[in-house]
């Protein structure tokens, strides 16, 4: 991957010359539609056909391959319509037979470009290329699909191209700074109350059933909720198998996923926040997950949301002393842990008597920490020169109690931090001394950072 | 809470509009109810709009609270707003996170000439916004802040 030149096709797209995806992306496209539609469609057909004693069996099957014919047909000629190239300082993306979607995306406004494989891709050696832009309307770009050895290379591209530099220059060469061992994975997710919780259900439900065997009428009503939890407990641990952080010099990377690989970067200076989450049963092991939010808009329906789904893991298991020398790294300076004093004030219990033992707040030099949570004690980081605005907020009960909150916003959309119950007295102070040390920050940060 | 800022008050035709939605509302009712017990005179249509008077009564007295406490500050760096009688709330915005400034009028805001100048920035939460300044001042207000933005903006 590293200092590999960019293959023939990619390399005409990359100097200006539109070129078509990969021939075989139709494939892919329709395939995973073409197996939803025959689970959808096979049962009733079989069932229909059985009903009538399996005359029209014939006559339903050449449906479903009439439809199939006009998927494929539909996606060659989405493919044969589709074309890219990255011209005079944007990518641009054209697609569409009849209504035609033109796609230019500002290089220098690119904010992570990943490298996606689904496991069908993965089987004809493609991959996608999604480009994660930063912008008001739908500044949205998925090439898919191109060939696995195409994408890297791509991805190497048009990351120098967005830093400024030649789109021949080679991908830097990746610091590895943390791994997270698969069977401590499978362990942590065990012990995650969402994968918990139904495995526990489900045994007090065989339990039941075994006891008092009249109560296996509940018994699909349970199964359709242990099915669910069991996929997402499967969707956990695929996306985050063989998990990698490094660092390079243009951001982080993120290697992971078992049957569907990602290859993500997030570039420094975009990331927003960080937040540690310590759930219950993972406290007493002394582990924490580390979650990161990356600036980006809202998008509008779900194949847009698709294509900019960024990484939001940055360590998906660890001790807590892995977690704070990672956020050191991230974040230099950050306390990771509440200092002592930090704490709302006893009072806040009225307010808040089921968080009130994970209420703290702090400031350090250059970031603003919040820690909230019921159960799961959630603390966010945020860098103060990322801080969008900052505004309080004191409802009747807390003005009874003396007591204000003090929200941090960031442009971020997963978390904003905030300062839940402080006295009142010092949520003034803390709305004047984060606005004046945001704006210190900003100046700091808008000086060209030595490399 | 932050006493130290020196807030702007919105325009007192922002306070006459209010009082005329709540006269608008209230007195058709009033004059029903009256009718009606002028009609029947018996006690439990007395209480009844007794309660009414008093709930317009304490309309009022809420939106006058609601209205003095709305506030606005343009310091050097940011702009503060100050809005809210039983939830209080304050929100600073420095100019130099302001994406866009909305300058929009109601129907009723705009029989009054009044108008509401909201700030965006790129986080969905913060959420400042300045109603009932006369429709000149709201422009003015959100040309100072547009020029202000540019001259301290600042990437994400």
């Amino acid at each position: 991957m590293i200092g590999r030149p960019a293959p023939p096709i990619a390399a005409a797209a990359l100097q200006g010359q539109w070129r078509r995806l990969h021939p075989l992306s139709p494939v892919v496209r329709v395939g995973a539609l073409s197996v939803g539609l025959a689970v959808l469609v096979l049962p009733s057909l079989m069932n229909r056909s059985a009903a009538r004693g399996g005359r029209n069996t014939s006559t339903g099957v050449l449906i479903y391959a009439g439809v199939a014919a006009l998927l494929i047909a539909g996606g060659f000629v989405h493919w044969y319509v589709t074309r890219w190239r990255v011209h005079e300082g944007h990518l641009q993306i054209e697609t569409g037979l009849i209504r035609r979607d033109s796609i230019r995306i500002p290089l220098e406004r690119i904010q992570a470009i990943d490298v996606v494989a689904p496991l069908l891709a993965r089987i004809l050696g493609l991959a996608e290329v999604r480009v994660v832009s930063a912008g008001r309307g739908d500044e949205r770009a998925r090439l898919a699909y191109l060939s696995a050895a195409e994408a890297p290379a791509v991805r190497a591209a048009l990351l120098a191209l967005a830093h400024g530099l030649a789109a021949q220059t080679p991908e830097p060469p990746a610091y590895h700074l943390a791994r997270v061992d698969n069977s401590q994975l499978i362990l942590a997710l065990c012990l995650r109350a969402q994968v918990a919780l139904p495995l526990l259900l489900m045994a007090a439900g065989i339990g039941a059933a075994v006891a008092a065997p009249r109560t296996v009428a509940a018994a699909p009503a349970l199964v359709i909720f242990v099915v669910s939890a069991a996929a997402n407990a499967v969707r956990l641990f695929n996306d985050d198998y063989n998990f990698s952080l490094g660092e390079a010099g243009d951001g982080y990377r993120l290697d992971r996923g078992l049957l569907q690989t990602r290859h993500e970067t997030i570039p420094f200076g975009r990331v927003q926040a960080v937040r540690l989450v310590q759930p219950l049963l993972w406290r007493s092991l002394g582990w924490c997950r580390l979650d990161i939010d990356v600036a980006r808009q809202h998008m509008r329906n779900q194949q847009d949301r698709g294509a900019n789904v960024v990484a939001h893991t940055l360590l998906p298991v660890a001790t807590l002393d892995q977690a704070a020398w990672l956020l050191s790294r991230v974040m230099p300076g950050a306390p990771m842990l509440p200092p002592p004093g930090s704490g709302a004030p006893p009072r806040a219990r009225w307010k808040a008597p089921l968080s009130y033992h994970f209420l703290a707040a702090w400031t350090s030099e250059a970031q603003v920490c919040a820690r909230t949570g019921r159960v799961t004690a959630h603390t966010v980081v945020i860098p103060l020169d990322k801080v969008q605005s900052v505004r309080l907020s004191q409802g009747p009960v807390q003005r009874a109690l003396r007591l204000a909150s003090v929200h941090v916003d960031t442009a971020g959309h997963r978390w904003q931090a905030h300062l839940t119950c402080r006295d009142a007295a010092e949520a003034d102070g803390l709305l004047d001394h984060l606005a004046v040390a945001a704006r210190q920050a900003r100046r700091r940060a808008a000086q060209p950072r030595p490399v | 809470m932050a006493d130290s800022v020196d807030y702007q008050p919105v325009s007192p035709r922002f306070w006459t509009a209010r009082q005329a939605v709540i006269a608008a509302v209230a007195v058709p009712l009033a004059a029903a109810a009256a009718g009606f017990l002028a009609g029947s005179p018996d006690p439990v249509t007395a209480v009844l709009f007794a309660a009414a008077v008093a709930a317009g009564l304490s309309a009022w007295v809420i939106e006058r609270g609601r209205y003095r406490a709305w506030g606005y500050a343009e310091r050097e760096d940011d702009l503060v707003v100050r809005r809210g009688l039983l939830f209080r709330r304050v929100s600073v915005v420095p100019y130099g996170r302001m994406q866009f400034i909305d300058v929009a009028a109601g129907p009723v805001e705009r029989l009054f000439d009044l108008a509401t100048v909201q700030l965006h920035t790129a986080a969905a939460a913060s959420d400042a916004r300045i109603p009932g300044l006369r429709q000149a001042d709201a422009q003015r207000l959100r040309d100072r802040l547009a020029g202000l933005g540019e001259a301290r903006a600042t990437g994400l």
